[in-house]
């Protein structure tokens, strides 16, 4: 009994203490001002391996607010990060990612939404989000369906209950990294693929992409394939995959899905990078991969659906440099495109409320699909009707010592 | 009359053994012989590709074998199904990749052993990993019996199956903390190149698979000299058969058992190691699917059944490399678990019968 009743005060103590510290912290950022506030949250995995490129992303939000002092013209802003990770599944979670949609939507006090990072993510938010009409900018969501049809035969209207667009992406999305990955394939002199794919949103839908526009530039697809991205290992499949003697493979899919397992086995069945081509999109686009796979990451292709850092207008430079000023690392590949969505998107907001008087989703979405020719970090771009970039120039990667290293541009326009 | 009867027999027997078959058996083995048949179609098509999936197979099958072995020995002498058995081999992985980094909470203790190390150094830093490996996961797997399970030894079963199921998941979030989510890379000591270089060029056998075998064959032999010839072997056999009765015989149930515990501990610290250097990753959620093949391993040789646990091991890994060569990737997992539906069907204890070598009988 005695035991019992401690048990019950030290409980009470904790809860006490609980209070405190978020007395403590809520006190701190009140600010006794005049203004209009409004809340931005961002979405992302934040556990797991996809950790360290995610947080650049939200250092880079932090890095633009900092940047107009909090501010969007006359509107305070206030911002939250969110993770749609869980430890349990090393990445992104379906379950996770719909309850952030949920609390949010019915957070009022929000007018703005940064991500998700993962499409599959996406494919469960944007439904919800779209009947709170809430406003997404996502720097990294590549899927095809999400915006425009060619994915599965429902998409993309089934994303948007209310019949009105909601979403929008700073990133060039999988038909035009499909078939950049193809161009650059018939230009190593590639004649014969074999695709891979982690049967996820992403992978598959990109795979698809792939498969359909090597066949128009004169690739022989040799066979198609869906991986088990929590198998131990791949030997048996590429045992099977050296005997048709490839010129290539393609893999459609993430680093989470073992794709740092899958090249090891690749070159351990003797197919070496330089005999055979392994490329893969901007979901292996991440130090995590190199991680993975080792020395067998040398020499591997990826593609990423805008350009790399180093290559960025003279905006993006600028960019770069205060990143690594303020936070004394190197960015990731899509740190500069978090940061672009947070600059249009405060933009958004700026001038709803230069319009309206006052800041409402609906005028958000409004001005968010009104963006054209934005001078922006990646060059000057706009939304079409469907919430894509207009940019058409993507890039080639090639892992070098260790490294991802620019290798060229791919213009698909 | 007797000799001419048993002369007779030979075709007669089969005979009568297929007309008093069950229809449920004649199905099966119809099915096993139409599958035997395709497989060996392909075999003669193309024999290099057949026997290098065969090998690929077997190496796997190896692995999942060894970390079944670690599920069946604990099943065969106090009935409990440890599903902690993968994590603590996940937990072995992760000791074999800490001594090969040769440094540990901050103390660097010699330069860390990697691809470009001489052979006498890799060589010796394999064999340091696996014992300090098997030595950990060994003790941790006494303790977790200690702490988790003997309490518990008198109570319902389920009980002792949920605190087996907390164990698990303490160990897999002591592995996150541990090493990260991440997928974490093992240094390459054991070379890719091909075994049979030189003798044919067909087959692809590396060494790595060779170095699976040579490590599982002789824990194997071991295993089971321990179990049918010494004198402690002899206990852990009366025990499974009835713990009552063993004590009164003066056997120390209490220490029979946690020697079991330390033994299935110690397999699983040298397959996570092997795992590790043959695969070339981990990762802390690796114990879960592991762990799941292994317990189908176990159950589909007819848990409690050290033989029957390699067998169902090495038959997991062929049916998993022969579908991926000719049926498909994606059906992997939907085949071998058809299988073990089926295997249980047919032969509800198992392809050799639960619990039979352990207790030194046969099947009851």
């Amino acid at each position: 009994m005695i035991r019992k009743r401690r048990v019950v005060t030290l409980a009470m103590l904790g809860v006490a203490a609980a209070f405190l510290i978020v007395g403590c912290s809520g006190g701190g950022g009140e600010q006794g001002t005049s203004s209009p506030t409004a809340t931005i949250v961002s979405d992302l995995p934040l556990q797991g391996s996809s950790r360290p490129q995610n947080e650049t992303i939200v250092n880079a939000i932090q890095l633009a607010l900092d940047q107009r002092n909090n501010m969007a013209g006359d509107v305070q802003i206030k911002y939250q990060s969110q993770d749609d990770a869980t430890a349990q599944a090393g990445k992104w979670d379906e379950a996770k990612c719909a309850q952030n949609a949920q609390s949010v939507a019915q957070n009022e006090e929000i007018v703005g939404w940064i991500g998700p990072f993962n499409s599959g993510c996406a494919q469960v938010q944007i439904p919800i989000l779209n009947q709170a009409g809430l406003g997404m900018v996502s720097p990294a969501n590549t899927y095809i369906g999400l915006t425009k049809p060619g994915g599965e035969p429902d998409e993309p209207e089934k994303f948007y209950p209310t019949g009105n667009r909601n979403y929008t992406r700073v990133i060039v999305a999988d038909d035009k990294q499909g078939r950049a990955g193809a161009i650059w394939m018939r230009d190593l002199g590639v004649r014969s693929v074999y695709i891979l794919d982690d049967q996820e949103t992403y992978g598959k839908g990109l795979a698809d992409q792939f498969q359909q526009n090597a066949e128009e530039q004169g690739i022989q697809v040799l066979g198609r394939e869906g991986i088990d991205g929590k198998a131990s290992n791949y030997r048996a499949l590429m045992s099977k995959i050296a005997q048709l003697n490839p010129d290539a493979i393609y893999f459609g899919g993430i680093t989470q899905n073992n794709a740092g397992q899958l090249v090891k086995d690749k070159v351990g069945a003797g197919m070496s990078n330089e005999g055979v081509v392994f490329m893969g999109p901007d979901g292996i686009n991440e130090d995590a991969f190199i991680d993975a796979a080792g020395n067998s990451a040398e020499g591997v292709y990826v593609t990423f659906g805008g350009l790399p850092a180093s290559e960025l207008p003279g905006k993006g430079q600028d960019f770069v440099q205060n990143y690594k000023d303020k936070y004394n690392s190197d960015v990731e590949a899509y740190t500069a495109y978090g940061y672009e969505a947070a600059n249009v998107l405060l933009d958004a907001i700026d001038r709803a409320y230069k319009a309206d008087g006052q800041v409402t989703r609906e005028g958000v979405v409004r001005e968010l699909f009104a963006t054209r020719n934005y001078d922006g970090v990646l060059g000057t771009w706009s939304f079409d009707q469907n919430g894509d970039t207009t940019l058409t120039q993507l890039s080639g990667q090639r892992v070098k010592s260790g490294k991802f290293g620019f290798d060229r541009t791919i213009d698909v326009a | 009359m007797a000799t001419t009867q048993e002369l007779k027999s030979r075709g007669a027997v089969l005979l009568d053994d297929v007309r008093s078959s069950s229809w449920q058996s004649r199905i099966a083995v119809v099915i096993t012989v139409a599958l035997l048949v395709l497989l060996l179609i392909q075999a003669i098509k193309d024999p290099g590709q057949f026997f290098s999936q065969l090998l690929v197979g077997i190496t796997n099958g190896a692995i999942i074998a060894l970390i079944a072995l670690g599920y069946t020995l604990v099943y065969g002498i106090i009935e409990l199904i440890n599903f902690a058995h993968g994590d603590n081999f996940m937990i072995g992985s992760f000791v074999g990749l800490t001594v090969l980094s040769g440094t540990f909470l901050g103390l660097s203790f010699f330069a860390p052993i990697t691809a470009e190390s001489g052979a006498v150094l890799k060589i010796f830093g394999v064999i340091l990993a696996l014992v300090i490996a098997m030595v950990v996961c060994g003790l941790i797997n006494v303790g977790i019996e200690r702490v988790a399970y003997k309490p518990l030894r008198n109570s319902p079963r389920l009980a002792v199956l949920i605190t087996a199921i907390g164990m698990s998941f303490i160990l897999q979030n002591l592995g996150l903390i541990w090493k990260g989510a991440s997928q974490i890379p093992f240094p390459d000591l054991i070379s890719d190149d091909n075994v049979l270089a030189g003798i044919t060029y067909t087959v692809f056998y590396r060494w790595k698979d060779l170095f699976v075998i040579l490590v599982t064959m002789p824990l194997l032999v071991g295993l089971s000299y321990f179990i049918q010839r010494t004198k402690q072997g002899k206990a852990m056999r009366a025990v499974a058969q009835d713990k009552e009765a063993a004590a009164m015989m003066g056997i120390n149930v209490n220490r029979t058992i946690s020697i079991t515990f330390l033994l299935g501990g110690i397999l699983a610290g040298a397959s996570g190691v092997m795992f590790g250097l043959f695969n070339g990753t981990t990762v802390f959620n690796l114990g879960f699917r592991q762990g799941l093949f292994a317990f189908t391993a176990a159950v589909l040789g007819g848990i409690g059944n050290l033989t029957g646990a390699v067998l169902g091991g090495l038959v997991i890994g062929v049916i998993g490399s022969m579908n991926d060569q000719y049926i498909g990737v994606r059906w992997t997992d939907i085949v071998i678990f058809t299988v073990l539906i089926l295997v249980l069907v047919f032969r509800p204890r198992g392809l050799l019968g639960d619990r039979s070598a352990v207790q030194g009988g046969g099947q009851q």
